[in-house]
């Protein structure tokens, strides 16, 4: 018998090999969202900085957010298929089927960040982060994917269908829209302002923005983290619950 | 002293305020294939998952390889395998691949059964094509093999064949006559008569999370009204006189037959045959007839259950 994370991990990681779509939006989707808003309207966004410096933090979050639907999926149609089940009937540690799903997203979100770091430097990204400040961008973003990853894994085991859970996670990949990804927030009208201010992916995206610009703010350090956080337990918490109780 | 691989004593349990099953008694000897028939939302698939630990039952004891399900669900997991209703096999990994899975997670299991297990199900040919390519019958049999890995001593079947086609059924049967034979414990859940019939030492009939009956797959057609002797005579004279002197008896002029219900026990039968005797009357053809499975099934279930549960 072997470490049954391991044997997880790699059963998903064959999964995304052998289904390249799924990687192929994850990856794709946020480089084509950053080429509409940096090359085709950048020019007409006037925000002080040159807007790809401005775009690259919100698009690393997009990045995230964007594989996350094939998580969900994923997670649900092991639950409908039976595939869980069998699993707990073999007394798999419910850590292992879980955590699997969990590593093998945040796998697929850091092939989707060197995309958009990669694509953002080919249009003129200027950073100005330390070496230290890097490792601070992909701490946060890896932390960001781990959250978001187990709440989308406990979105996936509570939907009824692979269908029904793919929709659930939308909400994810529109937020960063609704933040300070695109546009300042206090640049949008009054409602949906006050949302981008107070919702969880404006802090984080100030924060990498920060990082960035070799200049981040502790407020908002600290304010990603404790989201992030918050997410992740959150997620924990309601996926190994509804783990437990659906047979 | 045949001991019992599941024994069951008042199971209940309710989601929400809908009861799903409604005080279950069964046991199973080691060794015997047992059947769960019922109608689909009688609660076989309920019963299954309670008693692989699956889900927690609201109130009664279940015992399975002689452990208790609630308090020792470790020891319950290592000595069962559950196939279940939907063939669970990953899809996108092959035959080979699901099996070596299955065998990176079982303790003790070692990676030359995969080959065994293709080869017994007749799968090596496609073992390196991915699941999702094969037909429903090789699912079936995937999945199967997949349970076998642990080598389990009680295997739960939830409908293990509901979706084949008849050849692939019979496959199944076939399979699963030769896991008996390896002295496994069998809980097959259907809702086919004739599986019941074919394959089980004893049915339990389950309507609306209550068993309705439970026996012998003969005990149980013997227990509805309707087992019947049929007379063929040669000649209406025969007929005639048998008819007047067999009571409650029907009889079909064109067949020249005769139907007299009997218990079709050999006590009664002698009785009528005595008769015949008595008057002279000689038939040409006799045979006690009774009912399948289908009609215990609709006398069983087709009445309130509170009449038919006094057995």
């Amino acid at each position: 018998m072997k470490n049954p994370s391991i044997v997880m991990l790699r059963r998903n990681l064959k999964h995304i090999a052998r289904n390249p779509t799924s990687v192929f939006n994850a990856v794709l989707m946020p480089v084509v969202v950053m080429l509409m808003f940096v090359y085709m309207l950048g020019d007409a966004f006037s925000v002080g900085v040159p807007y790809v410096d401005y775009a690259t933090p919100g698009m690393l979050l997009l990045a995230v957010c964007y594989g996350l639907g094939a998580v969900a999926t994923a997670v649900n149609s092991d639950m409908t298929k039976g595939i869980i089940n069998r699993f707990k009937v073999m007394d798999v540690p419910r850590g292992a089927v879980l955590t699997g799903h969990v590593i093998a997203s945040v796998m697929t979100n850091l092939i989707a960040i060197a995309a958009i770091i990669g694509v953002a430097f080919a249009l003129g990204f200027d950073p100005s982060a330390s070496f230290a400040q890097w490792l601070g961008v992909i701490g946060l973003v890896v932390l960001l994917g781990i959250a978001t990853g187990w709440l989308t894994v406990a979105l996936g085991l509570f939907a009824k269908t692979p269908e029904t859970a793919g929709l659930a996670s939308v909400p994810l990949v529109m937020l960063p829209f609704f933040s300070s990804a695109i546009v300042p927030a206090d640049k949008m009208g009054p409602g949906v302002k006050q949302f981008a201010q107070y919702q969880p992916f404006t802090p984080i995206i100030e924060s990498l923005r920060g990082l960035l610009n070799g200049a981040p703010e502790t407020g908002d350090l600290i304010a990603a983290f404790a989201w992030c956080l918050g997410i992740a337990v959150v997620g924990y918490f309601w996926a190994t619950s509804t783990f437990k109780k659906r047979a | 002293m045949t001991t019992s691989a599941i024994a069951v004593t008042g199971l209940r349990k309710a989601f929400g305020d809908k009861t799903v099953l409604d005080g279950i008694d069964l046991d199973v000897p080691a060794g015997t294939v047992f059947s769960l028939l019922g109608p689909n939302g009688a609660g076989k698939t309920t019963t299954v998952n309670v008693l692989t630990t699956l889900t927690k039952a609201d109130s009664g004891t279940v015992r399975v390889a002689g452990h208790d399900v609630a308090t020792d669900a470790k020891a319950v997991r290592s000595a069962i395998g559950v196939t279940g209703q939907f063939a669970a096999v990953d899809e996108l990994l092959t035959g080979r691949e699901n099996l070596q899975l299955m065998v990176d997670l079982s303790p003790g299991a070692g990676n030359e059964v995969v080959g065994r297990l293709l080869e017994r199900f007749d799968l090596a040919e496609a073992a390196d094509k991915a699941a999702a390519t094969y037909s429903g019958g090789m699912r079936r049999k995937l999945d199967l093999a997949m349970t076998l890995v642990g080598d389990p001593q009680i295997i739960f079947l939830d409908e293990p064949t509901t979706g084949l086609d008849p050849r692939s059924r019979r496959t199944m049967w076939t399979i699963i006559r030769e896991l008996l034979a390896d002295g496994v414990t069998i809980f097959l859940t259907t809702q086919y008569l004739d599986e019941a019939d074919q394959l089980a030492d004893k049915i339990a009939v389950l309507d609306k999370g209550r068993l309705v009956a439970q026996g012998t797959p003969e005990e149980l057609k013997r227990q509805i009204p309707g087992t019947h002797v049929r007379f063929r005579f040669g000649s209406v004279e025969d007929l005639d006189t048998a008819a007047r002197i067999m009571p409650d008896s029907t009889r079909d002029d064109d067949a020249l037959t005769l139907r007299v219900p009997s218990d079709g026990g050999t006590q009664s039968v002698r009785k009528l045959l005595d008769r015949l005797d008595e008057y002279s009357v000689d038939a040409d053809e006799f045979s006690v007839n009774t009912p399948d499975l289908d009609d215990v099934f609709l006398a069983l279930t087709g009445h309130d259950t509170a009449e038919v549960v006094a057995k």
